[in-house]
Protein backbone atom coordinates (compact mmCIF):
# COMPACT_ATOMS: atom_id res chain seq x y z
CA UNK A 1 0.00 0.00 0.00
CA UNK A 2 2.91 2.09 0.75
CA UNK A 3 4.51 1.49 -2.64
CA UNK A 4 1.01 2.26 -4.44
CA UNK A 5 1.01 5.76 -2.22
CA UNK A 6 4.71 6.57 -3.20
CA UNK A 7 3.89 6.05 -6.74
CA UNK A 8 0.99 7.39 -6.92
CA UNK A 9 1.79 10.38 -4.94
CA UNK A 10 4.35 13.08 -6.11
CA UNK A 11 6.81 13.63 -3.22
CA UNK A 12 6.48 17.18 -2.71
CA UNK A 13 2.73 16.70 -2.37
CA UNK A 14 3.50 14.40 -0.11
CA UNK A 15 5.42 16.94 2.22
CA UNK A 16 3.80 19.49 1.56
CA UNK A 17 0.41 17.86 2.58
CA UNK A 18 2.28 16.89 6.01
CA UNK A 19 3.16 20.05 6.69
CA UNK A 20 -0.30 21.90 6.19
CA UNK A 21 -1.45 19.24 8.38
CA UNK A 22 0.85 19.81 11.08
CA UNK A 23 -0.01 23.15 10.54
CA UNK A 24 -4.02 22.35 11.32
CA UNK A 25 -3.24 20.44 14.06
CA UNK A 26 -1.28 23.23 15.93
CA UNK A 27 -3.55 25.91 15.32
CA UNK A 28 -6.52 23.29 16.71
CA UNK A 29 -4.37 22.44 19.57
CA UNK A 30 -3.80 26.26 20.23
CA UNK A 31 -7.64 26.76 20.70
CA UNK A 32 -8.82 23.82 22.32
CA UNK A 33 -6.45 22.91 25.10
CA UNK A 34 -6.35 24.97 28.31
CA UNK A 35 -3.27 24.16 29.66
CA UNK A 36 -0.63 27.60 28.45
CA UNK A 37 2.64 25.49 27.93
CA UNK A 38 0.61 23.00 25.76
CA UNK A 39 -0.88 25.79 23.73
CA UNK A 40 2.78 27.20 23.56
CA UNK A 41 4.00 23.68 22.09
CA UNK A 42 0.76 23.80 19.59
CA UNK A 43 2.14 27.27 18.43
CA UNK A 44 5.80 25.04 17.66
CA UNK A 45 4.29 22.44 16.07
CA UNK A 46 2.30 25.38 13.52
CA UNK A 47 5.98 26.60 13.60
CA UNK A 48 7.29 23.17 12.05
CA UNK A 49 4.66 23.33 9.68
CA UNK A 50 5.32 26.26 8.10
CA UNK A 51 9.45 25.47 8.13
CA UNK A 52 8.48 22.34 6.00
CA UNK A 53 6.46 24.39 3.83
CA UNK A 54 9.19 26.89 3.18
CA UNK A 55 11.59 24.26 2.79
CA UNK A 56 9.58 22.52 -0.33
CA UNK A 57 8.64 25.65 -2.18
CA UNK A 58 12.67 26.47 -1.66
CA UNK A 59 13.28 23.06 -3.23
CA UNK A 60 10.61 23.61 -5.85
CA UNK A 61 11.58 26.82 -6.90
CA UNK A 62 15.65 26.26 -6.76
CA UNK A 63 15.74 29.28 -4.88
CA UNK A 64 17.69 29.47 -1.78
CA UNK A 65 16.12 31.81 -0.23
CA UNK A 66 13.52 30.05 1.37
CA UNK A 67 16.23 27.80 3.38
CA UNK A 68 17.97 31.23 4.58
CA UNK A 69 14.24 32.14 5.28
CA UNK A 70 13.83 28.90 7.79
CA UNK A 71 17.15 29.25 9.57
CA UNK A 72 15.76 33.02 10.29
CA UNK A 73 13.00 31.63 11.92
CA UNK A 74 15.00 28.76 14.14
CA UNK A 75 16.40 31.55 15.70
CA UNK A 76 13.67 33.50 15.81
CA UNK A 77 11.66 30.46 17.36
CA UNK A 78 14.48 30.28 19.93
CA UNK A 79 14.67 33.73 21.08
CA UNK A 80 10.62 33.92 21.12
CA UNK A 81 10.54 30.29 23.47
CA UNK A 82 13.38 32.01 25.68
CA UNK A 83 10.95 35.24 25.97
CA UNK A 84 7.75 32.57 25.96
CA UNK A 85 8.78 30.89 28.97
CA UNK A 86 9.64 33.33 31.46
CA UNK A 87 6.30 34.79 30.91
CA UNK A 88 4.64 31.42 31.48
CA UNK A 89 6.79 31.57 34.98
CA UNK A 90 5.69 34.53 36.07
CA UNK A 91 2.16 33.67 35.29
CA UNK A 92 2.22 30.41 37.00
CA UNK A 93 4.01 32.53 39.91
CA UNK A 94 1.12 34.72 39.89
CA UNK A 95 -1.80 32.73 39.74
CA UNK A 96 -0.10 29.34 40.52
CA UNK A 97 -2.15 27.39 37.58
CA UNK A 98 -1.63 27.43 33.88
CA UNK A 99 -5.15 27.62 32.85
CA UNK A 100 -5.76 29.89 30.39
CA UNK A 101 -9.41 30.44 31.62
CA UNK A 102 -8.13 31.70 34.88
CA UNK A 103 -6.52 34.55 33.23
CA UNK A 104 -9.41 36.48 32.87
CA UNK A 105 -8.91 39.79 34.54
CA UNK A 106 -7.00 42.93 33.47
CA UNK A 107 -4.81 43.86 35.97
CA UNK A 108 -5.84 40.41 37.85
CA UNK B 1 13.49 -10.99 -4.90
CA UNK B 2 11.64 -8.52 -7.71
CA UNK B 3 9.24 -7.42 -4.37
CA UNK B 4 12.53 -6.83 -2.47
CA UNK B 5 13.98 -5.07 -4.75
CA UNK B 6 11.32 -2.95 -5.87
CA UNK B 7 11.48 -1.59 -2.07
CA UNK B 8 15.07 -1.32 -1.75
CA UNK B 9 14.59 1.19 -5.04
CA UNK B 10 12.08 3.33 -3.10
CA UNK B 11 13.47 3.09 -0.13
CA UNK B 12 13.25 6.90 0.42
CA UNK B 13 10.53 7.39 -0.42
CA UNK B 14 8.83 4.11 1.90
CA UNK B 15 11.12 6.41 4.67
CA UNK B 16 9.51 9.98 3.83
CA UNK B 17 6.18 8.51 3.98
CA UNK B 18 6.66 6.39 7.67
CA UNK B 19 8.61 9.50 9.12
CA UNK B 20 5.48 11.74 7.64
CA UNK B 21 2.86 9.72 9.06
CA UNK B 22 4.56 9.26 12.15
CA UNK B 23 5.50 12.82 12.19
CA UNK B 24 1.50 13.65 11.82
CA UNK B 25 0.23 10.74 14.51
CA UNK B 26 2.66 12.28 17.32
CA UNK B 27 0.66 15.85 16.37
CA UNK B 28 -2.46 14.02 16.64
CA UNK B 29 -1.25 12.72 20.27
CA UNK B 30 -0.34 16.49 21.42
CA UNK B 31 -4.29 17.21 21.05
CA UNK B 32 -5.55 14.50 22.83
CA UNK B 33 -2.75 13.34 25.69
CA UNK B 34 -3.45 14.84 29.33
CA UNK B 35 -0.42 14.92 30.59
CA UNK B 36 2.04 17.81 29.52
CA UNK B 37 5.04 15.76 29.28
CA UNK B 38 3.24 13.26 27.54
CA UNK B 39 2.41 16.14 25.04
CA UNK B 40 6.09 17.12 25.04
CA UNK B 41 7.67 14.07 24.38
CA UNK B 42 4.90 13.43 21.65
CA UNK B 43 6.09 17.14 20.24
CA UNK B 44 9.61 15.90 20.62
CA UNK B 45 9.19 12.44 18.39
CA UNK B 46 7.33 15.12 15.93
CA UNK B 47 10.05 17.14 15.51
CA UNK B 48 12.66 14.36 14.80
CA UNK B 49 10.48 12.79 12.22
CA UNK B 50 10.56 16.01 10.99
CA UNK B 51 14.24 16.02 11.03
CA UNK B 52 14.41 12.96 9.17
CA UNK B 53 11.83 14.25 6.62
CA UNK B 54 14.51 17.53 6.02
CA UNK B 55 17.33 14.59 6.00
CA UNK B 56 15.48 12.75 3.33
CA UNK B 57 14.41 15.62 1.82
CA UNK B 58 17.97 16.37 0.62
CA UNK B 59 18.42 19.58 2.83
CA UNK B 60 20.70 18.07 6.18
CA UNK B 61 22.09 21.31 7.35
CA UNK B 62 18.10 22.09 8.49
CA UNK B 63 17.68 18.94 9.51
CA UNK B 64 20.75 19.38 11.51
CA UNK B 65 19.32 22.69 13.03
CA UNK B 66 15.58 21.23 13.67
CA UNK B 67 17.34 18.62 15.95
CA UNK B 68 20.08 21.04 17.68
CA UNK B 69 17.64 23.90 18.21
CA UNK B 70 13.98 22.75 18.50
CA UNK B 71 14.96 19.55 19.83
CA UNK B 72 17.76 20.32 21.81
CA UNK B 73 17.00 23.58 23.29
CA UNK B 74 13.66 24.51 22.70
CA UNK B 75 12.01 21.34 23.95
CA UNK B 76 14.50 21.24 27.16
CA UNK B 77 13.52 24.60 27.93
CA UNK B 78 9.80 23.48 28.07
CA UNK B 79 10.69 20.68 30.05
CA UNK B 80 12.50 22.33 32.40
CA UNK B 81 8.89 24.36 32.77
CA UNK B 82 6.85 21.29 33.26
CA UNK B 83 9.11 20.04 36.17
CA UNK B 84 8.20 23.14 38.00
CA UNK B 85 4.67 23.49 37.47
CA UNK B 86 2.62 21.56 40.13
CA UNK B 87 0.87 18.50 38.25
CA UNK B 88 -2.80 18.91 39.85
CA UNK B 89 -3.02 21.85 37.84
CA UNK B 90 -7.19 22.12 36.95
CA UNK B 91 -6.29 22.35 33.32
CA UNK B 92 -4.78 19.03 33.20
CA UNK B 93 -8.37 17.46 34.74
CA UNK B 94 -10.52 19.10 31.74
CA UNK B 95 -7.79 19.43 28.88
CA UNK B 96 -10.42 21.11 27.20
CA UNK B 97 -11.64 24.63 26.76
CA UNK B 98 -15.29 25.37 25.71
CA UNK B 99 -14.44 26.22 22.26
CA UNK B 100 -14.12 22.82 21.03
CA UNK B 101 -16.89 23.64 17.99
CA UNK B 102 -15.27 26.51 17.01
CA UNK B 103 -11.76 24.83 16.34
CA UNK B 104 -13.69 22.17 14.92
CA UNK B 105 -14.96 24.48 12.65
CA UNK B 106 -12.01 26.27 11.73
CA UNK B 107 -9.62 23.03 10.97
CA UNK B 108 -12.78 21.66 8.61
CA UNK B 109 -12.25 25.36 7.05
CA UNK B 110 -8.25 25.07 7.16
CA UNK B 111 -8.84 21.19 5.47
CA UNK B 112 -11.32 22.81 2.62
CA UNK B 113 -8.81 25.76 1.84
CA UNK B 114 -5.85 23.40 1.36
CA UNK B 115 -7.62 20.79 -0.75
CA UNK B 116 -8.88 23.72 -2.67
CA UNK B 117 -4.96 24.88 -2.60
CA UNK B 118 -4.17 21.49 -3.95
CA UNK B 119 -6.47 20.55 -6.54
CA UNK B 120 -7.77 24.15 -8.22
CA UNK B 121 -4.74 26.59 -7.88
CA UNK B 122 -1.54 26.12 -10.25
CA UNK B 123 0.54 27.03 -7.43
CA UNK B 124 1.94 23.51 -6.71
CA UNK B 125 3.75 23.08 -9.58
CA UNK B 126 5.54 19.21 -9.82
CA UNK B 127 8.42 20.35 -10.30
CA UNK B 128 11.67 17.92 -9.35
CA UNK B 129 13.17 18.48 -5.39
CA UNK B 130 16.60 20.41 -5.85
CA UNK B 131 19.20 19.51 -2.95
CA UNK B 132 20.50 21.63 -1.07
CA UNK B 133 24.29 21.63 0.40
CA UNK B 134 25.57 23.61 3.38
CA UNK B 135 28.58 24.81 0.63
CA UNK B 136 25.79 26.70 -1.38
CA UNK B 137 23.96 27.80 1.51
CA UNK B 138 26.80 28.91 3.26
CA UNK B 139 27.75 31.05 -0.03
CA UNK B 140 24.09 32.97 -0.52
CA UNK B 141 23.67 33.00 3.33
CA UNK B 142 26.97 35.31 3.46
CA UNK B 143 27.14 36.57 -0.20
CA UNK B 144 23.67 37.98 0.42
CA UNK B 145 21.78 38.23 3.79
CA UNK B 146 24.72 38.91 5.97
CA UNK B 147 22.69 41.89 7.20
CA UNK B 148 19.60 39.70 7.72
CA UNK B 149 22.09 37.61 10.16
CA UNK B 150 23.24 40.50 11.77
CA UNK B 151 19.53 41.45 12.61
CA UNK B 152 18.66 38.35 13.46
CA UNK B 153 21.97 38.47 16.41
CA UNK B 154 20.41 41.74 17.77
CA UNK B 155 17.09 40.21 17.85
CA UNK B 156 18.75 37.13 20.13
CA UNK B 157 20.89 39.66 22.12
CA UNK B 158 17.22 41.73 22.80
CA UNK B 159 15.93 38.69 24.14
CA UNK B 160 18.19 37.34 26.36
CA UNK B 161 18.28 40.58 27.85
CA UNK B 162 14.03 40.56 28.13
CA UNK B 163 14.28 37.42 29.65
CA UNK B 164 16.63 38.68 32.01
CA UNK B 165 15.00 41.78 32.79
CA UNK B 166 11.67 40.09 33.35
CA UNK B 167 12.78 37.45 35.69
CA UNK B 168 14.26 40.16 37.65
CA UNK B 169 10.99 41.92 38.33
CA UNK B 170 9.50 40.78 42.37
CA UNK B 171 6.54 38.95 42.14
CA UNK B 172 3.01 40.97 42.17
CA UNK B 173 1.31 38.31 45.04
CA UNK B 174 -1.17 39.22 47.12
CA UNK B 175 0.34 40.31 50.69
CA UNK B 176 2.35 42.82 48.68
CA UNK B 177 0.25 44.40 46.51
CA UNK B 178 -2.12 44.88 49.67
CA UNK B 179 0.18 45.96 52.25
CA UNK B 180 1.78 48.95 49.87
CA UNK B 181 0.31 49.71 47.05
CA UNK B 182 2.46 53.01 46.34
CA UNK B 183 5.84 51.40 46.89
CA UNK B 184 7.63 51.62 43.98
CA UNK B 185 11.20 51.36 45.52
CA UNK B 186 11.53 47.68 45.07
CA UNK B 187 10.24 48.06 41.32
CA UNK B 188 12.60 50.72 41.16
CA UNK B 189 15.92 48.83 42.32
CA UNK B 190 15.32 45.95 40.39
CA UNK B 191 14.49 47.43 37.16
Amino acid sequence: MILQMGGKMDKSTLVLILAMSLFTLGIVGVIIRKNLLIMLMSTELMLNGVNLCLVTFAQMNGEMAGAVLVFMSFVVAAAEISLAIPIVLLLYRHKRTLDVSQFNQLQG
Amino acid sequence: MQFIENILGQLDNILLVVFGVFAFVCGLLMLILRDPMRVAMALVMSMISLGVVYGLLGVHFIAAFQILIYVGAVMVFMIYIIMLINDRDTSIKKRYSQFRPFAFILGVVFVVVFYLIFTKTGLITTNELKTFTINNFAKVFMNEYWFHFQLIAVLLMVAVIAAISLLRTPPLDEHQVQNSPNDTSNGGQNG
